[in-house]
C-alpha cells in the first residue's frame, strides 16, 4: 500500500460523513423529500427562503438522528440547538444554513472497523441535523454558461452530519469506516446510502505527523470524494503527496483541496486565509430542541439488529464461517436474502440441518449472486428476480439429486435473467441428472470403448486418466450424470478391466 | 371612530362596513398624499372585503367584533397577491404568495385591508424617514416625524387614514411612534403572537403588535392575533384570554414600580412632569406605586445595538438577487450580480447595520460583542425578574423626547437614543404598551408605557384602560381637515 511507502509518517484522519436522511418531508417545511422531481417542484416560501417564513423542525429527522446516534453508542444531549451558518451562494437560498454549532444533537460515539482481519474501534465526535442545499444548473460547461439555474428541490432536504475523531490510520481504514458507518445507516433505515447519488457524502480531514509524534501536523480538507473506491484513491494520493512535500522538508499549507477522479489527482481548492468565516448563531427562529429520555429509550427499544450483532448472531445461529457471515452482513438486504433463503430451503428440505443449509445458501450467494450483484446495492438485491425462495428451490433440486451443481449455475444464470422457478427450467430444458444405472453404465462401456488412448493411460498408472473419462462422459450427457454415481461406476469398470 | 364603536354602529344598522371603508378610503386620497401613511393603498381589495363583512352583517351573523374594521397593515406583514416593500428598493416589487399568520387571522375575523402602511427600510429606524420611497410625517405636525420604524400605520390610525393597525417592535417599533402619534400600541410577549410572515429584521426581538385608537380596540386586535401557530416555532402555546373582557378590573391592589433609571438627564422636562401626573392619576385609581431599580437599563441599548445588527445581517443576506426582488442587471458574474443588487437595494441605514451586525459576529470580534451582548440581555432580563418579586407592573416614560423635526436627528446615534425606554421591553420579550398621557406646550403627543411579566398582556392591557378611562387624551385628534 502506498502509505507504507513512507514509514517514517503516521497518517491520520478524520472524516466528516453527510447522510440525506430518509424521511418523507424536508427538515424545516412540508415539502417533499425525495429525489429526482421536475426542478423547482418540491419548494415552498420556506425552502426557497422567502422573506418572513419560518422554519419548523421535522420531528421524524430528529427521531432518525438519535436512532443514528444510539447505534453508534453515542451520548444523546437532554437538549440541543440549531445555529445559523453563513457564507454565500445561490444553492442556498437564505445565504446561511440551518445547521448545529456548540449543542449539537448527539456526542462521543464509536464505530468498529474490521481491516485485514483486525478490528479497531473508531471514536465518532459528534452527530448533528442540517438542512441540505439546492443545487445549480449550468447550461453547458460552468466556464461558459451564460447563466445558470437553481433546483431547491434539494434545498431543505433534512441532512445529519457524523464527524469522526481523527482516528483513522490509512486510506484503507477510512474506507472500511464508510463502509460500516453506510452498513449502519442502510440497517437503521435512516439514509439510502447512494454514493452516486449523493445521500451519502463524504469529506476527510487528512494529516501526516512523524511517528511516534503526540501533536498532530497540519491538515488538509478533502472533498469531492462520491463513492468508496474514490475515497480511497483521493486520500492514498493525498497521504502520498503530504509524504513526499514532507519528505522533501516543505510544510504542508492547511487547505481545502478537491479530488479529481477523472485526472486522479487533489487540487487546492482554497486555503486557510480564503477560509469562511461562518459567523455562527444560535437559530432565533427556533427554541432549544429537548430530548427527553422516555423519547430516547423507546427509540433505543425500537432499534432494528444491527450489523455487528447479525454477524455474531449468523455464526452462533447458523454455524457459518466468521469470513461468511461477515460477508452476508454488510448489507441489510444482503443479510435479509440469505435468512429468507435458509429458512426456505430449511422447509423444502427438511433433510438438511440448519446449519447445512445455511452454509448452502451461503455458498451460492457469495459465489454466484455477488458475482452478479454487488453486496452494497440494497435495492438491487432486494429486486432480484431470483428471490430468496427461488435459489432455494434451485438448491433443493441439488440437494434431492435432480441435477447437478454445474447444471445449477446455468439453471442460475437464467433464473437470474428471467425470474422463473428453477424447476421450471429443468423440466422445460430436460436438465434432470441422468441417475438410472443402467443408462450410464452403457454411456460409460461406449466412452471407454471409444478412448483407447486414455485406457491405455490408466493402465499406466496415469490415474489423471480417470478424469478424461469423467469429462467425456459428463459430455456426453450433456452435464446431466450424477457426478456420485459416474464416479463409483467408472470406478467398478475400469477396475475389472 | 374606535373599531368597537364602528362594529357597533354595523351591528345597530347605523352605518355598514362599505360606507365606512369608502369613507376612510376618500380620506386617504384627500389626506395622505401630504401625510404618507401608505405605501400601497388596497382599494379593490378593501371594498370586496367590506362588501363581504355587510353581508354577513344583513344576514346578523357577523364574525365577531372586528368584522369590517377598516385596518392598516405595516409593509414588513407579508400579504399574499398584494406586494410587500418593507419601505425598501430590494423588495419594490415583491409580492408574498403567502399572508402573514397575523394578517391571516385578522382576514378570518372580517378584517378590511386598506393598505399597507409606511415604515423605515427593513424597520430599521425611529422616525420613517428610512423608508426608501418617501417619509410619512406626523398628523399632529407635519413638519415633525411620526416616529418609527413603524411610524405609517401609527400616523395613519392618527389621522384617521384608518381605524386600526399593525405595527412590528423589535426596538420600539411601534410604541415609540404610538407615542409621537398619540395613539395606544401595544407590543405583547415575545411568542404570543406568530412572526409567521413578518419579513425578519431581529428574528428574537421582532413582534407584532396592534396600532389602536384606545385600549379597548388594542384588546380586540391582540386577542384576534394571539396564540400558538405550527408555523413559528417560537410562538407560545398558552391560551389567548379574552382581554377586553377583563378590562374594567381596575387598577385597585395593583402594585406599580417606577424604575430609577428610566428618568435621565437630558429627557424632555415635559415629559418628566406628565408621566409623574400620569403616575398620581395611577395612585389615585387605587394602584400602589414604589421606586423600583433596573440598574442594566443603560446598558440596554448598546447591547440592542450588537444583537439587533447580528440578527439583521444574517436575515437580510437572502436578498442576493438570486430569487427574488431587485436584481441590477449586467453583472458579469455572480458575485458582482449579488454586490451591485445589495448595493443598489439597501439604504444607508441597513448597509449600516449590516456591516456591523457582520462584524458582531466575526471571528475574533463575536465573544466580546455577541457573545457579551447576550450576557447583558440576561442582566436585563433579571433585573426585570428581581422587580416582578415587588411590583405587578413598571410604570414609565415611553420616549425622552416628543416627536422631532424631520432631518433633525441625522447623527445615527441621536436617533438611536430615541429609543432608550422602548429597548428592555424587546430584550426582554415582556409586554408593554404605550397609552396618551398628556401633550406638549406644542401639542405633540406623548407616550405613558406600562411593562408587565411575560404573558400578562391583560395585566398592562386593564392599567393601561384604567388610565384612559381617567383621562381625556385618547379622545383628542390632531387638527387636520
Amino acid at each position: 500500500m502506498s502509505t507504507m511507502t513512507k514509514p517514517s509518517y503516521e497518517v491520520v484522519i478524520g472524516l466528516e460523513v453527510h447522510a440525506q436522511l430518509l424521511t418523507r418531508s424536508k427538515m424545516f417545511c412540508g415539502c417533499a423529500a425525495t429525489f429526482g422531481a421536475a426542478p423547482n417542484s418540491q419548494t415552498c416560501p420556506v425552502c426557497q427562503g422567502m422573506p418572513g417564513v419560518l422554519p419548523v423542525v421535522n420531528r421524524r429527522a430528529v427521531e432518525f438522528g438519535i436512532k443514528t446516534a444510539l447505534a453508534f453508542d453515542c451520548r444523546v444531549n437532554p437538549a440541543c440547538r440549531f445555529a445559523r451558518k453563513h457564507y454565500y451562494y445561490p444553492d442556498m437560498p437564505k445565504n446561511y444554513q440551518i445547521s448545529q454549532y456548540e449543542e449539537p444533537l448527539a456526542e462521543d460515539g464509536l464505530l468498529e472497523i474490521e481491516v485485514d482481519g483486525t478490528s479497531r474501534t473508531i471514536g465518532i465526535q459528534r452527530l448533528h441535523l442540517e438542512e441540505d442545499v439546492g443545487k445549480l444548473l449550468h447550461e453547458g460547461t460552468l466556464e461558459t454558461a451564460q447563466a445558470s439555474l437553481v433546483d431547491y428541490n434539494r434545498s431543505g432536504v433534512p441532512l445529519m452530519e457524523t464527524v469522526s475523531k481523527p482516528d483513522l490510520r490509512s486510506p484503507g481504514e477510512a474506507a472500511a469506516y464508510l463502509r460500516a458507518f453506510r452498513a449502519v445507516l442502510v440497517y437503521l433505515g435512516v439514509c439510502d446510502g447512494n454514493m452516486e447519488e449523493g445521500s451519502l457524502r463524504c469529506d476527510a480531514n487528512v494529516s501526516l505527523r512523524p511517528r511516534g509524534a503526540a501533536e498532530l501536523g497540519t491538515k488538509v480538507e478533502i472533498k469531492n470524494m462520491n463513492s468508496f473506491r474514490n475515497v480511497q484513491r483521493a486520500l492514498e494520493f493525498e497521504v502520498e503527496r503530504q509524504a513526499k512535500a514532507l519528505g522533501a522538508g516543505e510544510r504542508i499549507v492547511q487547505e481545502t483541496r478537491l479530488w479529481d477522479a477523472e485526472r486522479g489527482y487533489t487540487r487546492s481548492m482554497r486555503s486557510k486565509e480564503f477560509a469562511h468565516d461562518y459567523r455562527y448563531f444560535p437559530e432565533p427562529d427556533l427554541v432549544p430542541l429537548e430530548i427527553s429520555r422516555a423519547w430516547v429509550d423507546a427509540i433505543r427499544a425500537g432499534l432494528p439488529e444491527l450489523p455487528r450483532a447479525r454477524r455474531q448472531r449468523f455464526v452462533t445461529q447458523y454455524g457459518l464461517p466468521p469470513y461468511d457471515a461477515g460477508v452476508l452482513t454488510q448489507a441489510r438486504a444482503l443479510a435479509e436474502y440469505h435468512e429468507q433463503a435458509t429458512a426456505a430451503l430449511k422447509r423444502a428440505a427438511p433433510s438438511l440441518t440448519l446449519s447445512q443449509a445455511a452454509k448452502s445458501t451461503s455458498n451460492w450467494i457469495m459465489s454466484e449472486l455477488l458475482h452478479v450483484l454487488p453486496a452494497d446495492d440494497e435495492a438491487a438485491i432486494r429486486e432480484a428476480k431470483i428471490t430468496p425462495s427461488r435459489l432455494a428451490g434451485l438448491l433443493k433440486l441439488i440437494e434431492n439429486g435432480t441435477i447437478s451443481g454445474k447444471i445449477a449455475k446455468d439453471v442460475f444464470q437464467k433464473m437470474f435473467a428471467s425470474g422463473e422457478d428453477a424447476q421450471a427450467i429443468v423440466a422445460r430444458e430436460g436438465l434432470v441428472q441422468v441417475a438410472d444405472e443402467s443408462a450410464l453404465a452403457a454411456v460409460i462401456d461406449q466412452v471407454i470403448a471409444e478412448n483407447p488412448k486414455a485406457l491405455e493411460d490408466y493402465r499406466k498408472g496415469k490415474t489423471a486418466a480417470k478424469g478424461a473419462f469423467v469429462g467425456q462422459i459428463m459430455k456426453a450427457t450433456q452435464g446431466k450424470a450424477n457426478p456420485a454415481m459416474v464416479n463409483r461406476l467408472l470406478e467398478e469398470k475400469l477396475s475389472k478391466i | 371612530m374606535p373599531i368597537h364603536e364602528l362594529t357597533s354602529a354595523y351591528r345597530r344598522g347605523e352605518t355598514t362596513p362599505t360606507a365606512a371603508t369608502e369613507a376612510y378610503l376618500a380620506r386617504i386620497a384627500k389626506l395622505d398624499g401630504e401625510l404618507g401613511a401608505y405605501l400601497t393603498v388596497t382599494r379593490e381589495h378593501a371594498l370586496r372585503a367590506a362588501a363581504d363583512a355587510d353581508a354577513r352583517y344583513r344576514a346578523g351573523t357577523p364574525l365577531g367584533p372586528l368584522d369590517g374594521a377598516p385596518l392598516a397593515y405595516k409593509d414588513v406583514l407579508c400579504t399574499r397577491g398584494v406586494t410587500t416593500t418593507c419601505g425598501s428598493r430590494m423588495l419594490e416589487r415583491f409580492v408574498p404568495p403567502y399572508d402573514a399568520t397575523v394578517i391571516a387571522r385578522l382576514a378570518a375575523a372580517g378584517a378590511v385591508m386598506l393598505g399597507k402602511g409606511n415604515m423605515d427600510e427593513f424597520a430599521m429606524g425611529s422616525s420613517t424617514e428610512h423608508s426608501a420611497f418617501k417619509p410619512t410625517r406626523n398628523p399632529w405636525d407635519l413638519a415633525r416625524v411620526p416616529g418609527g420604524s413603524s411610524g405609517g400605520p401609527a400616523a395613519a390610525v392618527a389621522a384617521g387614514l384608518a381605524a386600526g393597525g399593525l405595527g412590528t417592535d423589535t426596538g420600539g417599533s411601534i410604541r415609540q411612534p404610538a407615542a409621537f402619534c398619540g395613539v395606544v400600541g401595544l407590543k405583547p410577549t415575545y411568542g404570543r403572537v406568530s412572526r409567521y410572515g413578518l419579513v425578519a429584521f431581529g428574528s428574537s426581538l421582532d413582534h407584532i403588535g396592534p396600532f389602536a385608537r384606545d385600549v379597548t380596540d388594542a384588546a380586540l386586535l391582540l386577542r384576534a392575533i394571539a396564540g400558538a401557530d405550527p408555523r413559528d416555532s417560537t410562538c407560545l402555546p398558552a391560551p389567548v384570554p379574552d382581554y377586553a373582557a377583563g378590562l374594567p378590573q381596575g387598577l385597585k391592589g395593583l402594585r406599580l414600580g417606577l424604575p430609577d433609571e428610566y428618568f435621565i438627564d437630558g429627557m424632555d422636562p415635559e415629559i418628566d412632569r406628565a408621566v409623574r401626573a400620569a403616575v398620581d392619576v395611577v395612585r389615585g385609581l387605587g394602584a400602589t406605586v414604589e421606586r423600583v431599580s433596573l440598574p442594566a437599563t443603560p446598558h440596554a441599548l448598546a447591547t440592542y445595538y450588537v444583537i439587533a445588527p447580528a440578527e439583521a445581517s444574517s436575515n437580510l443576506a437572502r436578498y442576493d438577487g438570486v430569487k427574488y426582488g431587485l436584481r441590477v442587471p449586467g453583472a458579469r458574474d455572480l458575485v458582482e450580480m449579488s454586490s451591485r443588487t445589495r448595493a443598489a437595494g439597501f439604504g444607508a441605514e441597513v448597509k449600516r447595520r449590516i456591516m456591523l451586525g457582520t462584524y458582531v459576529l466575526s471571528a475574533g470580534y463575536h465573544e466580546a460583542y455577541y457573545g457579551r451582548a447576550q450576557k447583558v440581555r440576561t442582566l436585563v432580563r433579571r433585573d426585570f425578574d428581581a422587580a416582578f418579586g415587588r411590583v405587578d407592573l413598571i410604570v414609565a416614560p415611553m420616549t425622552p423626547n416628543v416627536a422631532f423635526k424631520h432631518g433633525e436627528k441625522e447623527d445615527p446615534l441621536a436617533m438611536y437614543l430615541n429609543d432608550v425606554f422602548a429597548v428592555p421591553a424587546d430584550m426582554t420579550g415582556l409586554p408593554a404598551i404605550s397609552v396618551p398621557c398628556g401633550f406638549s406646550v406644542q401639542g405633540l403627543p406623548i407616550g405613558l408605557q406600562f411593562i408587565g411579566k411575560a404573558l400578562d398582556e391583560a395585566g398592562v392591557l386593564r392599567a393601561a384602560y384604567a388610565y384612559e378611562q381617567a383621562t381625556p387624551w385618547h379622545t383628542r385628534k390632531p387638527a387636520l381637515p
